[in-house]
């Protein structure tokens, strides 16, 4: 499919930067960074990573019961037990909404776990619509 | 593995133990990310460890786990000094919760971890004595095959 050079959609995001997706790519982890106008707490990460889904909760047993392996993980609960639901759900990322932040440790097990960690202060209804209007539709 | 080869493992949870939640079934994820095995299975058992560890903590005084790896098959008895069960089977239905306010703070406790046991298990057995305690026994085929 790289060969498809048609934008999929424009978005604008953080800064004012300009997002283009191809047709039958998946979103990175950067792209999302940059809809959602967030922070990535871990900035040494590797975010060039693909994210096949998202997945939006607070509600660990939720998760646990139907997240995706692969997904990014939507959540305001910023306490260790996201980190950890995150990890053995194979969650690729967390983005905590509503302007939270986690503690350091969370964020130090998040990093041990190597899983990128952002925060926006896009609201869950805010950060979910402006990634469902980009999110290319087959992976919702 | 070879064919008659196994490995086993006991862990201790402490009932009330929140920060430590999770802690026992990433070890155990991570022990069988090492052996190599499939990655559907190992998030399978990830899950419903994960889900009992939490039962553990929020329910328990205390609980055991006894993890059995042969090369057919993960196994982890779970068993419980605490309340017990009264019903099993109102127990066993999605939404059915005796949570706190604390544990759903925590985004637990929504009636779910039983079932989701169940459902990641291929054989899954429970047994509960109310004032003494409550057994599980979960297990999961390492040829990732579920029976239909």
């Amino acid at each position: 499919m790289l060969d498809v050079i048609e934008p999929y959609i424009i978005g604008s995001g953080g800064g004012g930067k300009e997002l283009l997706f191809r047709r039958g790519m998946t979103m990175t982890l950067k792209d999302i960074l940059v809809l959602v106008d967030g922070e990535l707490l871990t900035p040494e990460m590797d975010i060039g990573i693909e994210c096949p889904g998202i997945f939006a909760s607070d509600l660990m047993s939720d998760v646990l019961t139907f997240v995706n392996p692969g997904s990014v993980l939507l959540t305001g609960l910023v306490h260790s037990h996201a980190v950890r639901t995150a990890c053995l759900t194979d969650v690729t990322a967390i983005v905590f909404v509503q302007g939270k932040r986690p503690d350091m440790k969370v964020v130090d097990e998040a990093r041990e776990k190597n899983l990128p960690v952002i925060s926006t202060g896009l609201s869950m209804f805010e950060a979910c619509s402006r990634l469902a209007q980009s999110f290319p539709e087959r992976a919702r | 593995m070879k064919e008659d080869a196994s490995f086993q493992q006991d862990f201790l949870i402490k009932g009330g133990d929140f920060a430590g939640a999770g802690k026992v079934s990433c070890e155990i994820k991570n022990l069988l990310k090492e052996l190599g095995l499939n990655s559907q299975v190992v998030r399978r058992v990830a899950i419903a460890a994960y889900e009992a560890e939490m039962n553990v903590i929020m329910y328990a005084r205390e609980g055991r786990f006894d993890l059995l790896i042969t090369p057919q098959k993960i196994r982890i008895i779970v068993e419980d000094q605490g309340p017990g069960i009264e019903n099993v089977d109102l127990a066993m239905r999605e939404g059915y919760s005796t949570a706190t306010e604390e544990m759903r703070e925590l985004g637990f406790g929504a009636g779910m971890g039983l079932p989701n046991i169940k459902k990641n298990s291929d054989r899954f057995l429970i047994t509960s004595k109310p004032d003494h305690g409550t057994r599980l026994e979960i297990t999961i085929l390492t040829n990732g095959q579920r029976p239909q």
